[in-house]
């Protein structure tokens, strides 16, 4: 009761400054209400925003934003996923006045942002991955995402060329739909060049733990990976320790090549400032903002690292004519006759499972030839 | 690079490798918690001094272009963190724990606010020492590249075991821990002698960081630590503040912690949330195994707040 009353007593004084305000500007501050087409649009970053990783990637999203006229971005980093996030949309909202709210990281939509929802109707609400469903949750929040398990079939392509050991190696954090896609579509570019790769993947069990990560990757490098990529939120940890023992890397979420330009092969990089472009315009053009928005290779939302020194002709070839294929669109990695590395079919012959299938975004495998295990 | 398959051998050479790469900013943490402690005082202020020591560190080495100085600011920063608890500690009534946690996050704050403009640039590394020359697997070679701060480590807790018992200062910072109305009759000022030490102990702490953004993950970001310095302040307890069970504990932990990713490099991959407990699980089974309802804390200093 205390809380509710809590909640009442601030929505009250929100209410009435908000109206005080209103009567002072349109007196005392004209100038404010010459930006008619104004508006604040606020990010949160689970990270530090300069990571070389997932918050870095949506910061240079972000920043693209800085330069339109009357929109304002505010941001706030290293914000838990716990009530925090939920006292900085609301500051967000009350203080700032932002209208429309990216919360980037996962852990922010159940219960925080779905809160939030609730409580401010008509700030709009867009996280970044796969948890919005139009049957449960309310229509001012939505989810973005893109499919970069794409940009992870072409790392394994370059990968598979690069490999002398035919072992590739992989650190990823935690056994989700999205890190599982990614290990699988790695290994599956891999085994485009050559059929007999394996691919062995070590759980740290986080999204950031760097002494762990530098672990598992020594231990990756020790059991003969050559060809090291990770699914992480800041790769800066495994591309340096990789390179530093002589393994050549992919990227993922930014690029990482000044980390290690000589053992960078490619990377699968975000591009959200196209994705933030796209929303901010129909804020401005007073249109409705989607709620459903996933892209790939194709609509921009994902880009491929410039290839490196180390990559040799024949994979250059492979991975333009790779690349040209996705940009068709229908591309599918996920496809039959495919087994899961416990032998359980998971695609028959004939079956075919591209990027936009929903299906990928509730996986729950590793497919035959990854090394590891999603428990 | 040569791809000899190792196999299952590389489980205990990672465990080894681990222990060495791993442990460094646990020994010098715990040794510096282990000076504070034996002069009956608790620093838990040193996780911040830890994060602050490694963006201090990686910043001068950014700057000036050398690991060296680099290292000696994260010890000359982590000396002004241990004399601010030191001295705000000496006031009456100031319960030294609730200051060590208000510097933990002071620490922690101040790194990142210095830090923002650090983690793009790359710093030049510390050296390391390769002791696996005699081998021509390429992976012993590997596990074997010690790094001069853990040789530095492994000496000063046998200095500090030894200094414990033989010398003066040892014997100053003893007789103060266990009890100060001795050592006012003795003539010493049982604050200044905790002032230093904690200064000392600030000083190693800061070391401690300068190994993790200088060598081990070899980088500064925000995350570096993971809790790594509050480890070592429990490790003091677990090692009965005794230099060189610090030592060994610090090892215990860091292969310990290797311990995961290995398994999982060489195909055992059904539970690995399991062996990245086991480092816990083990301290857990240590601590029930030696506690006794019947007697204190073996080897605790008597004027520890914990244990008055």
């Amino acid at each position: 009761m205390t809380d509710r009353f809590m909640l009442s007593r601030r929505q009250l004084l929100k209410t009435s400054a908000a109206g005080a305000a209103l009567g002072l500007a349109s007196a005392a501050f004209p100038i404010r209400r010459a930006f008619a087409a104004a508006a604040t649009v606020g990010f949160i970053y689970v990270g530090p925003k300069d990571d070389y990783g997932y918050n870095q990637a949506h910061a240079e999203g972000a920043a693209t934003l800085k330069g339109i006229e009357g929109i304002t971005v505010v941001e706030e980093e290293n914000v838990p996923e716990t009530v925090d996030v939920q006292k900085t949309m609301e500051s967000m909202i009350n203080l700032d006045g932002a209208s429309l709210i990216f919360p980037t990281s996962f852990g922010y939509f159940d219960p925080h942002m779905l809160a939030m929802c609730k409580k401010f109707p008509d700030v709009q609400f867009r996280h970044c991955g796969g948890m919005w469903n139009k049957d449960k949750h309310p229509m001012n929040a939505g989810s973005y995402f893109g499919y970069i398990g794409m940009g992870q079939y072409l790392n394994g392509v370059v990968a598979g060329h690069t490999s002398k050991s035919k072992k590739l190696g992989f650190v990823a954090a935690k056994p989700i739909p999205q890190v599982l896609l990614n290990i699988n579509s790695f290994l599956l570019g891999a085994r485009s060049v050559d059929p007999t790769i394996t691919c062995q993947v070590i759980f740290t069990g986080e999204w950031s733990l760097a002494v762990k990560e530098a672990e598992a990757t020594n231990a990756l490098v020790d059991q003969g990976a050559d060809v090291i990529t990770c699914h992480v939120d800041s790769p800066k940890v495994v591309v340096e320790t990789a390179a530093g023992r002589g393994a050549f890397v992919c990227g993922y979420h930014a690029n990482q090549s000044p980390l290690a330009p000589e053992k960078y092969l490619t990377g699968a990089e975000w591009n959200w400032a196209k994705v933030y472009k796209m929303f901010v315009d129909d804020l401005v053009a007073g249109t409705p903002l989607p709620n459903f928005t996933r892209g790939g290779l194709a609509d921009g939302f994902v880009k491929m690292s410039p290839l490196g020194p180390a990559v040799g002709e024949p994979a250059r070839k492979q991975f333009d004519a790779t690349l040209a294929e996705m940009m068709k669109g229908g591309f599918a990695v996920i496809k039959g006759p495919l087994k899961s590395n416990k032998g359980v079919v998971v695609a028959t012959e004939g079956q075919a499972f591209p990027e936009t299938a929903i299906e990928l975004e509730s996986m729950d495998y590793l497919v035959d030839g990854v090394v590891g295990s999603t428990a | 690079m040569d791809a000899t398959e190792i196999g299952l051998w590389g489980v205990p050479l990672a465990i080894l490798g681990g222990a060495i790469r791993v442990s460094t900013p646990f020994i010098f943490v715990s040794l510096g918690e282990a000076i504070t402690e034996r002069s009956g005082r608790i620093n838990l202020g040193l996780e911040g001094t830890l994060v602050f020591g490694a963006m201090t560190a990686y910043a001068v080495a950014v700057m000036t272009g050398s690991p060296w100085l680099g290292l000696l600011a994260a010890a000359f920063a982590g000396l002004c963190f241990g004399l601010f608890h030191g001295w705000i500690c000496k006031f009456p009534r100031v319960n030294d724990i609730a200051i060590g946690i208000a510097l933990m996050l002071f620490g922690s704050g101040l790194a990142f606010f210095f830090g923002k403009p650090f983690i793009k640039p790359k710093a030049p590394n510390l050296p390391a020492i390769p002791f696996g020359g005699w081998s021509d697997i390429p992976q012993v070679q590997a596990a074997l590249d010690v790094n001069v701060l853990f040789l530095i480590g492994a000496v000063l807790s046998v200095i500090l075991w030894w200094a414990f018992r033989n010398t003066r200062a040892g014997l100053i910072v003893r007789v103060v821990g266990d009890s100060s109305d001795a050592a006012r009759a003795m003539g010493l000022n049982p604050d200044t002698v905790r002032l230093l030490a904690t200064g000392v102990g600030g000083a190693l702490a800061g070391i401690g960081g300068a190994y993790l953004s200088l060598y081990y993950p070899g980088s500064w970001t925000e995350r570096i630590s993971s809790g790594q310095g509050l480890m070592a302040v429990a490790l003091v307890i677990f090692a009965r503040w005794n230099p060189l069970g610090c030592f060994a504990a610090a090892l215990l932990f860091g292969g310990a912690g290797a311990l995961g990713p290995a398994l999982q490099s060489v195909g055992v991959t059904q539970g690995y949330y399991l062996f990245y407990a086991a480092p816990y699980i083990l301290t857990l089974i240590i601590m029930i195994a030696t506690s006794s309802p019947t007697r204190s804390l073996a080897g605790a200093p008597g004027e520890l707040s914990i244990t008055k």
